[in-house]
């Protein structure tokens, strides 16, 4: 952990969150990421129905995946029917 | 002058009773409460009072313990004073939400009608089970009878719902000796119960720099009880520990509080110390057993034989301090717990305490005892023979090799 977290004394008590949810950033534990083959890809959107953590989005033109919720699962790359998404080591 | 007492009602009545009454003058919101032996009366007297409109307590019927308390965990979340009771395989069910209950900081109220572990099934009195959540972060009060099951459950708000403290609190009440005997039991008029006892007030936190009361509402949204890993979890427990190091001073507060009103006190509201000061041999016991061991301890006295007895009636906080003061100057000392632990020198009691007693520098002989487990009757001679072996070690000197015991053990 490089930057420094509240201590007990900064945090309020009971386990209630300070910050609002999307401030939490959850992508952290990702052991693979994902990484599509532009030219391959389709844009038939399967991915982007699958994402079980919401992290594919879609803006009409391009597919991006927001690495800090996606937790590098698969799911994407498995579903894929061009099989454009590759899992990669992180 | 002092002022004297409230009057108060004289009731026949057996201490799951007792433990009803407190809950009605508790001005209880929400219980949710399944019913379990020796507990049951608890509820079902309790269900009474709803049934006939002497409360405004919402009850809510659930499907078990583990349901039991998660109703109560999250009414309380929301604000309501809660209240529950349990025993035995109902308290090994609801185990994860006790937890819950205590890390999250809600101030629920648990009767433990005190019945040992089934396996053997078994369904009579021990405390085996309410020590065995020793580490999760309750507050705890062991009663003696059925008069301090009532007065320890109204304390227990006041206690449990304090500003510093935000806990949850369980009293125990040995089962079938307290739970369903009869006794005389005095209770407050509701008036003056009511005034004792308050409304509950929530706990402020800081949060981006505003206050806002630790319940769930919609006017000021937080979340309670969210995913504390690695990097939070360690310091909500250093919260927590401190939060019962402050309520140290409110079990005393309260206790002197209700001595005021009622003119009845439990010692420092942890022990309750009996001719311990010139003793040559103390029995530290816990709940029941200590009403037995005084009435022999007097008997012993009366014959010349100094002997002492030390009441614990706080487990959680643990006073340690306190015991180490009491017992610095005692040569002998034996623990007897109504509980049951293999593999380890001693029941919780036994180790609790010795190790309290680790930093004096004449430490005495300590012994444990197991006794009374499921349900066997804890008798006066248990503690004459007791008191017998502690003062031959005082004289001669030698102690046992082994220093755990049973009482009345068939071997």
């Amino acid at each position: 952990m490089t930057q420094k977290l509240p201590g007990s004394k900064d945090i309020p008590p009971a386990g209630v969150t300070w910050k609002s949810a999307t401030e939490y950033k959850t992508g952290d534990w990702r052991s693979k990421r994902p990484v599509r083959d532009d030219e391959k890809c389709t844009r038939c959107l399967i991915c982007w129905i699958f994402c079980p953590d919401a992290a594919i989005s879609w803006d009409g033109k391009n597919i991006q995946f927001d690495m800090n919720y996606c937790k590098g699962c698969g799911i994407c790359a498995e579903e894929c029917p061009v099989k454009c998404i590759d899992m990669e080591d992180e | 002058m002092k002022p004297m007492p409230a009057k108060q009602i004289l009731m026949g009545i057996n201490g799951d009773e007792a433990v009803a009454y407190a809950a009605k003058h508790a001005l209880v919101d929400v219980c949710a409460a399944y019913p379990i032996t020796p507990q049951t009366i608890i509820v079902e007297k309790f269900a009474e009072f709803v049934a006939n409109g002497e409360v405004e307590t919402e009850f809510v019927r659930v499907e078990s313990e583990h349901s039991a308390l998660s109703a109560c965990l999250g009414a309380s979340a929301a604000g309501a004073r809660t209240f529950t009771a349990s025993a035995a395989n109902g308290i090994e069910l609801m185990h994860e939400v006790i937890f819950l209950t205590s890390s999250i900081r809600q101030p629920v109220v648990m009767a433990v009608a005190d019945r040992s572990p089934s396996g053997p099934i078994n369904i009579h009195g021990d405390q085996t089970v309410s020590l065995a959540q020793r580490d999760t972060g309750w507050i705890m009060i062991y009663c003696e009878n059925s008069q301090e099951a009532y007065d320890s459950t109204l304390q227990a708000f006041r206690i449990g719902e304090h500003p510093d403290v935000q806990l949850p609190v369980m009293t125990m009440l040995d089962g079938f000796v307290l739970t369903h005997t009869l006794e005389n039991v005095y209770l407050l008029k509701d008036a003056d119960a009511h005034k004792f006892v308050g409304r509950r007030q929530p706990m402020m936190i800081t949060i981006d720099g505003k206050q806002v009361p630790l319940k769930l509402d919609p006017k000021t949204p937080i979340t309670i009880g969210p995913l504390q890993l690695f990097d939070y979890y360690m310091e909500s427990k250093l919260q927590h520990s401190e939060a019962m190091e402050k309520a140290r001073p409110v079990v005393t507060q309260i206790n002197n509080e209700w001595a005021q009103l009622t003119g009845r006190k439990y010692g420092d509201g942890y022990l309750q110390p009996f001719k311990v000061t010139d003793a040559d041999a103390v029995i530290l016991t816990t709940g029941s057993s200590a009403g037995t061991a005084r009435f022999v301890t007097r008997q012993l006295r009366a014959q010349g034989k100094k002997v002492g007895l030390l009441k614990l009636r706080t487990f959680r906080p643990f006073p340690d301090k306190k015991i180490a003061k009491l017992l610095a100057d005692v040569p002998v000392v034996g623990i007897f717990e109504r509980t049951h632990t293999t593999g380890s020198l001693g029941g919780p009691l036994f180790n609790e305490v010795r190790s309290a007693l680790y930093d004096l520098d004449t430490r005495p002989t300590i012994l444990g005892y197991y006794g009374g487990l499921g349900g066997r009757d804890v008798t006066p001679d248990h503690f004459r023979t007791i008191y017998k072996e502690l003062l031959k070690i005082k004289d001669t000197g030698k102690s046992p090799r082994n220093p755990i015991k049973y009482i009345t053990v068939r071997k």
